[in-house]
């Protein structure tokens, strides 16, 4: 320790390193979601409540399908950014690490599972 | 001087000095929802991965999406979906540092928590 200049500790400490890219890809995403959003309530909406045939029949309309995948996709992935600011704010050390390797392998398994699924329904 | 009192250092004034003010409600607000939403998300999943499995899984899951605990848990999530919608607008118009003065801001965040709920009773009616 006594070895380390106070120039040297200070370097790289603050805020302004990767933010720049992170506060992007929330930017781009929630721009993708402003239009996924309403697409995805008023066609998933009016689909729940039916039969299981009614499902499997409405799923495997293109357009609706589509709308369900890209909104999964965008939308884990903007969970992704947006959980982990919230962990970054109040979660530190090593805890801090592991809940947000968690949270992205929730996020991107979750959003893997429900593609895969609403695939298998449209196919 | 660097390693004077490090990690006991006196804490500033922190959330509970201040009187909650729409601002700052407004701002946790979006994010609760967008958190919150994870739950409501993973049941979607559970759903589209039910009807994907068998009719027997979809029944069981379908059942318990459009019981009346699911119909709450989906009514409260529209309500948070188009709050964090609405916020996000905010947000994506703040970026251009304008509309920040303190009586604009009040506005549009009245304007988030009046629009979420009329949203949310359209969605209601029209789905």
């Amino acid at each position: 320790m006594a070895f380390l200049t106070d120039r040297k500790r200070a370097t790289g400490l603050g805020s302004a390193k990767s933010g720049t890219a992170h506060f992007w890809a929330m930017k781009v995403s929630s721009v993708a979601l402003l239009i996924l959003i309403p697409l995805f309530v008023f066609t998933f909406g009016p689909a729940l409540g039916g039969t299981y045939e009614e499902i499997l029949t409405y799923y495997s309309r293109p357009f609706p399908a589509i709308i369900a995948v890209l909104t999964l996709a965008v939308g884990f992935k903007h969970f992704n950014d947006g959980v982990q600011v919230l962990i970054e704010d109040y979660v530190h050390g090593i805890s801090q690490k592991v809940l947000i390797i968690a949270m992205t392998c929730l996020s991107y398994g979750a959003a893997a599972i429900g593609i895969f699924a609403i695939a298998r329904l449209a196919l | 001087m660097a390693d004077v009192n490090r990690g006991n250092r006196p804490l500033s004034p922190h959330l509970q000095v201040y009187r909650p003010q729409l601002t700052s409600i407004t701002s946790i607000l979006v994010r609760i929802t967008g958190n919150a939403m994870l739950i409501t998300a993973l049941l979607i999943v559970w759903w589209f991965l039910s009807a994907a499995t068998s009719e027997e899984y979809f029944n069981t899951v379908n059942g318990f999406v459009t019981s009346w605990f699911g119909d709450l848990v989906m009514t409260l999530s529209v309500l948070g979906l188009w709050y964090h919608t609405l916020a996000g607008i905010r947000h994506l118009i703040w970026d251009n540092a304008i509309m920040m003065d303190i009586p604009t801001a009040e506005k549009l965040g009245w304007a988030c928590l009046g629009g979420s709920v009329v949203l949310t009773l359209l969605t209601i009616i029209i789905v």
